[in-house]
């Protein structure tokens, strides 16, 4: 468990300082995750790391991941700050939201759709 | 001293400690997850929309500062970071999957996400005059620690992108089979794949509810959406403002 947590935490804090060091428009976490698959996968056959990587992390990413809706109410409660805006503006921003989703939704199966069809 | 004084004390001490503000949002997402089983997973019945209303209502009532409230809460929103990290393992898992169905996964990400922020961009132009207000809605297709952090480095605003993102998983998840049955698109790949790349987290939960096949396509969409995404933005910033 322990093992695990550190990997994330090192992986995000190398991502941080490549974003900051090469001024990327890329988040810091971002980078991180792109680094950490990368390497699992450059890894993948060292018995070592793979176990590692297996069994520690594993646990770790997938008991974070489980918790994921959790982690986003301290911010999503922000939305006290910002009540006047969107009782002004969440009409028009629903409906944006609504046919922007849906459109991507259908555009993005298509695509999927007949292209995997292909195969 | 009486001991109305002393309860008073008492609360002043507690509402200074982040104790206090990470039990509160601890409860209220469990109540929230409650419903949203308790309904058959509703999608408009969200765990993450239940237990904000439930904080904020309770901010509001006994007039609290968010900043108060941040000053605890900010220890479970510390871990948005590690866990964008962590989403590296659910595509490493199903890398498999990636590598035989390379070209089509790559063409639909890429020309999924440009038409996510596009239209986005195209629908609101006209109606958001404010530019920040703008730019924190166009990274709302992918998943909220990864918008967020996209829409600081833009120059939008990160809470109000993770209200947005939060309601484009829900539009998502509540409407997007109800779509992709009337264009009659029973492909279970392309239909887990949309719904993980245009609603994120909340989509790929839907998916994974339905599909295992579904589930497997919408978290490799959700992953691989978050870094292209990511990677895009810049580049439509620099074309569209």
């Amino acid at each position: 468990m322990l093992k695990g947590i550190f990997i994330v935490f090192l992986f995000q804090l190398f991502g941080e300082f490549v974003q900051k060091f090469f001024l990327l428009t890329l988040p810091g976490p971002v980078l991180g995750l792109i680094f950490l698959l990368i390497t699992l996968l450059l890894f993948k056959k060292q018995k070592y790391f793979s176990h590692i990587f297996d069994s520690k992390l594993m646990i770790v990413s997938e008991n974070l991941i489980s918790y994921l809706p959790l982690l986003f109410v301290p911010i999503g409660v922000g939305v006290v700050m910002h009540l006047s805006f969107l009782r002004e503006s969440i009409f028009p921003l629903l409906i944006i939201i609504f046919f922007s989703t849906l459109l991507t939704i259908l555009v993005t199966a298509l695509i999927m759709g007949n292209l995997a069809k292909k195969k | 001293m009486n001991s109305q004084e002393k309860l008073y004390e008492i609360w002043v001490y507690l509402q200074s400690e982040p104790l206090f503000w990470l039990t509160l949002t601890l409860g209220a997402y469990i109540i929230g997850d409650y419903i949203y089983k308790k309904s058959n997973l509703f999608p408009l019945f969200n765990p993450v929309a239940i237990s904000i209303l439930i904080v904020s209502s309770i901010l509001i009532f006994f007039n609290i500062s968010y900043e108060r409230y941040f000053s605890g809460a900010q220890f479970i929103h510390f871990l948005l970071g590690p866990v964008t990290v962590a989403l590296a393992i659910p595509i490493y898992k199903k890398w498999s999957i990636v590598t035989s169905y390379l070209i089509p996964i790559i063409i639909s990400v890429l020309i999924g996400c440009s038409f996510a922020i596009l239209s986005t961009y195209c629908f609101s132009v006209f109606i958001i005059t404010d530019e920040k207000i703008l730019l924190s809605i166009l990274p709302r297709n992918v998943t909220a620690p990864i918008a967020m952090g996209i829409s600081e480095l833009i120059g939008g605003i990160p809470s109000v992108t993770a209200i947005i993102t939060i309601i484009t998983g829900i539009i998502g998840a509540a409407f997007g089979s109800f779509i992709l049955d009337i264009f009659k698109i029973t492909n279970m790949s392309a239909r887990g794949f949309s719904l993980g790349l245009a609603s994120h987290g909340i989509g790929t939960a839907r998916a994974m509810s339905k599909n295992d096949t579904a589930g497997v396509f919408a978290a490799v969409a959700m992953g691989l959406s978050g870094i292209t995404t990511s990677l895009l933005m810049p580049i439509f910033i620099t074309i569209l403002f």
